[in-house]
């Protein structure tokens, strides 16, 4: 019996009816493409009316076929199975054909698009008659999550979710949770302490019942899938036995080594050889650096040895590798600072009074270095002047396009703080000043009223070839103020370069991990940016916080407990249901060559050395198909792509070339002699 | 290795020093250079904002005479070298313009296609293609206890910056360390020379030149280095000009330099142009270097 195809154009407002003439394609798919029942256009197919159009017809016009020419089945490939099958017919007995993303939103030329769309349609209509019904999996959805990375998204989203009583595992690559938070003084706009909001959080996360915190830590390798992912996580030797150290500090106090913090206190302070990162640390188990350490370096010294009073440390500890099994996972790995070196023309690196923002916060910071004083490289002498530059590394076609989304805000605090802590005079040099969130601009309003100097302009130069007498031994800073319309150099002691955020120097490597992508810039791609800015493409893995793009603490903190609302949904559940677009193998046929069990990705083939065959996990496969294209006796098959399925798809939408009248009629391809 | 040379104008005459050394450190280092025959003008700054396409021409016209055997032009001037650079970019962004020119290229029997020739700056061919070691190799006075300041200008590394950072170069810095030298870091060592601003207003000229001269001072440079001829012009020939304006006792040397490169490599100093000068360099560098251990090889 023949199949009755039911096709439906959508309009999309006017997103494809400006490029495709929409009326035309559906007109011309009832009159000239074969089995085709029902033809229709329609202003808004996924709008309720929409799909009760579709349902009905299924129901009266006794259609086995369903074709929507729409956007992107991103988007609605769910709506329109889900009507399918409210009407009673196999969700997997539709399909979609995208005239939006591929053709109204990347023509130029309306007959083209017209053209092209109709090309789109014939092929769906040809793939839909061989597409056979599947019923989807469903498993079970373990309840303990992944959260990786411990700022301030991470300890959010483990917060949320362990109050919630579920089950948590954190990791934190560093020896202590609490992320960049940690190191800044004040927030902005409230001017709260950093630490104050911070560290009550870090130590409710280390003593939370339901959290098993992995500090020191990397995430090594990722399998399986939603509900089921089996992790590894590479557990760095601390030296230091976590179950006998009581955090007393005389390892570090009595440690005959001293060297530069380049983490935690950004170059500006150090650190011994064991160390904490800082007292507040979460949980307060020191670590050995194994670099600094002089025992690695020359076998001698062992005092943290000898003076611990609970024999916890440990020079033979190892990496330990932890394999887990959880069901979500929830990414919140962070940033990095921008390289204020690149900028070489704001001399940073070379002139010692140029600063990052990182080393500012140190500065400012009652627990830093300098007990909060702001003070110049020398360590004593207090600017009388202080110029901060924002924008460097963003914003800018040379480095990072994108805007920083902090740095305007981070540098009014710091106006702030100078003013409140020195008597210099401080400048703000901006290009655009981005105070866009609750009490932001009235911030800005503040600092203006403080009496901070703001000048409009990108600074060309940070220099201290001085001109004129009063330029003696100063920085200066060189820049078109654009709203005098005049070049200024401005005298400073001091500079701060408001660095841009980038995205961690692995974060590509870890996304591969987790099988996510990443922008241009590399941060991490959500599944929508609008509508669903925490999942990501793969479901189960969530991201939060600056690792999907630069954002403040409000933000951030916003994100990570919508992952862990997300992820809650999941556990609340219990299951989950798995497309059926899997491969399989006719095992009757298989010649166990085994060349399909490297190939895949997702390890989903297993090799039955008894009868000598190859079979997939279909709890694992993910339908890549790359099996399908390798096995040599061509008797692997792709569920929902099949080769009968693919050869009509492009004879379909061949139908112009290869047919004498241009009919698909004429067009219309033979069932292809397949092994499937 | 072998590369088509181009002198440029300024390399006959006015800097003819720059010449006469380029030729010997090319020599010495195994650089052969072979001389564009029939070579013109390249036209300079002035004629690119009179009539870009005739300018353009002209310039590509010498582009065109790169033998077929040849990819690689070195052109020692740095408004030549930014020209040909800059119009082989040209000619390959744009195939309106590359093909009009080639339309005038065709009167003489010639034709350029973009991207064929690869434009190198002297600087770039001796820091990247000799190489640190085989320089080392070659000193035979080293210029230990001369303080030199690069100085690189605007148009070699701005704004086709194939080498070196455009905002904070230092191949030229680098160069002069595995001499020996003690290599001032001076913050205006990009910083415009004026240029032709001279012809136009001498004191806002001079007051660059005074910056720069100030400058090198402060940081207490025996001489200035310069890898271009407008800019070794202006603040050699109009020194005590700029003296004389801002009653300023300026004595700073400014050479090219491959004078100091041969210097360094035991070359006589009257093979490589010293004397041209207004400034005298010889007295300096007698009074700060020991004399050549071995001849030049």
């Amino acid at each position: 019996m023949a199949e009755k195809v039911g096709i439906y154009v959508c309009h999309c407002g006017s997103n494809i009816a400006n490029m495709v003439d929409v009326e035309e394609v559906a007109r011309w798919a009832g009159a000239h493409l074969k089995d085709v029942a029902v033809s229709r256009d329609y202003k808004f197919m996924c709008s309720s009316l929409g799909q009760q159009m579709i349902e009905d017809d299924i129901k009266n016009e006794g259609l086995t076929r369903v074709v929507v020419a729409a956007c992107s089945p991103h988007l609605h490939e769910k709506t329109f199975r889900r009507a399918c099958q409210n009407a009673g017919m196999n969700p997997y007995l539709f399909h979609m054909a995208n005239i939006r993303e591929h053709v109204s939103w990347v023509c130029e030329d309306k007959e083209a698009g017209t053209r092209k769309a109709k090309a789109l349609v014939a092929a769906a209509a040809e793939r839909v008659k061989r597409q056979q019904p599947l019923t989807p999996q469903t498993v079970q959805v373990n309840p303990t999550t992944l959260v990786v990375g411990g700022g301030i998204a991470g300890l959010q989203a483990t917060l949320e979710l362990a109050d919630a009583g579920y089950k948590v595992v954190l990791v934190e690559r560093e020896p202590s949770i609490g992320g960049h938070m940690a190191q800044f003084d004040k927030t902005f706009p409230t001017l709260d302490c950093s630490a104050c909001i911070l560290t009550p959080k870090m130590s409710e996360v280390g003593q939370h019942e339901n959290v098993t915190m992995l500090t020191y830590s990397e995430l090594e390798e990722v399998s399986g899938s939603v509900g089921n992912f089996k992790v590894k996580i590479r557990k760095r030797a601390r030296y230091v036995d976590e179950d006998k150290c009581t955090g007393c500090g005389i390892c570090t106090e009595k440690c005959p080594r001293k060297v530069v913090d380049d983490v935690f206190e950004a170059g500006m302070g150090n650190r011994k050889a064991i160390y904490s990162p800082f007292p507040q640390a979460v949980p307060r188990i020191p670590v050995i650096d194994v670099d600094a350490c002089i025992w690695f370096e020359r076998q001698k010294c062992r005092a943290c040895e000898k003076l611990c009073p609970t024999d916890a440390i440990d020079f033979e500890q190892q990496d330990e590798i932890v394999e887990l099994e959880v069901g979500n996972i929830i990414l919140a790995t962070g940033w990095k600072m921008f390289d204020c070196r690149k900028v070489s023309q704001y001399g940073y690196g070379r002139l010692p009074n140029v600063f990052t923002s990182l080393e500012f916060e140190r500065l400012c910071n009652a627990a830093g270095p300098t007990g909060g004083k702001i003070v110049l490289r020398d360590g004593k002498t207090e600017p009388e002047s202080v110029a901060i530059i924002h924008c460097v590394g963003s914003r800018d076609l040379n480095h990072n396009s994108y805007c920083s989304n902090t740095c305007c805000m981070a540098a009014l605090k710091f106006g702030h703080l100078v003013l409140e802590k020195t008597n210099a005079r401080v400048y703000s040099c901006y290009i655009d000043m981005r105070t866009n969130q609750k009490e932001y601009e009235e911030f800005y309003q503040r600092l203006l009223g403080e009496g901070m100097q703001f000048i409009r302009g990108k600074v060309a130069e940070v220099t201290d070839a001085a001109r004129l007498p009063a330029e003696a031994g100063k920085l200066i800073v060189q820049l078109e103020d654009t709203l005098l319309g005049k070049q200024r150099r401005i005298p400073v002691d001091m500079v701060v370069l408001m660095g841009a955020q980038e995205p961690q120097a692995d974060s590509r490597e870890m996304g591969l991990k987790c099988g996510i992508s990443c922008s241009m810039a590399g941060w991490y791609t959500e599944r929508h940016p609008k509508l669903d800015p925490v999942a990501t493409m793969t479901d189960g893995i969530f991201v939060a916080g600056v690792c999907q793009g630069p954002k403040d603490i409000p933000a951030s903190v916003a994100q990570g407990a919508a992952a862990a609302a997300r992820v809650q949904g999941m556990i609340a559940k219990g299951t989950v249901t798995i497309e059926p677009i899997v491969a399989t193998i006719d095992e009757e046929r298989c010649s166990g060559c085994r060349i399909c069990n490297d190939l895949c990705p997702f390890n989903a083939i297993e090799f039955d050395e008894e009868r000598e065959v190859s079979h997939v996990v279909t709890a694992l496969c993910k339908g890549c198909g790359t099996c399908v294209a390798a096995c040599p006796a061509n008797v692997i098959s792709g569920a929902h792509f099949n080769n009968d399925q693919i050869y009509a798809e492009i004879h379909g939408a061949l139908w112009d070339a290869l047919g004498d009248d241009g009919s698909a009629g004429q067009a219309s391809p033979e069932p292809v002699e397949s092994a499937t | 290795m072998k590369y088509a040379y181009y002198p440029g104008c300024s390399l006959e005459c006015s800097s003819a020093a720059y010449d006469v050394s380029v030729r010997a450190v090319a020599e010495l280092l195994g650089i052969e250079l072979k001389e564009l025959d029939d070579w013109n003008c390249c036209g300079a700054t002035e004629y690119f904002s009179q009539d870009e396409l005739t300018a353009s021409s002209v310039i590509a016209r010498n582009l065109a005479l790169v033998e077929p055997d040849l990819n690689q032009l070195v052109a020692p001037c740095a408004a030549c070298y930014l020209n040909l650079k800059k119009v082989d970019h040209l000619m390959g962004e744009h195939a309106d313009l590359s093909a009009k020119i080639n339309q005038a290229l065709a009167a003489g029997g010639l034709r350029y296609q973009a991207g064929r020739v690869r434009v190198r700056h002297l600087l770039d061919v001796i820091h990247t293609d000799i190489g640190e070691q085989a320089i080392r190799d070659k000193v035979v006075r080293p210029l230990t206890g001369l303080r030199v300041a690069p100085y690189y200008g605007c148009q070699v590394v701005r704004p086709y910056n194939g080498f070196d950072d455009p905002e904070q170069p230092v191949k030229l810095d680098e160069l002069f360390t595995w001499l020996g030298a003690e290599v001032v870091d001076y913050p205006v060592k990009t910083h415009c020379c004026g240029g032709h601003m001279t012809q136009i207003s001498e004191p806002q000229a001079f007051e660059l030149h005074r910056r720069l001269l100030q400058n090198a001072v402060e940081y207490e440079a025996d001489m200035i280095l310069c890898m271009c001829p407008m800019c070794q012009l202006n603040l050699d020939a109009y020194q005590n000009r700029v003296n004389g304006l801002f009653n300023t006792h300026f004595k700073m040397p400014i050479v090219f330099f491959t004078q100091m490169l041969g210097i360094a490599f035991g070359i006589e100093p009257k093979k490589l142009g010293f004397g041209k000068e207004i400034v005298a360099a010889e007295p300096v560098i007698r009074a700060k270097l020991a004399p050549a251990t071995q001849p030049s090889a």
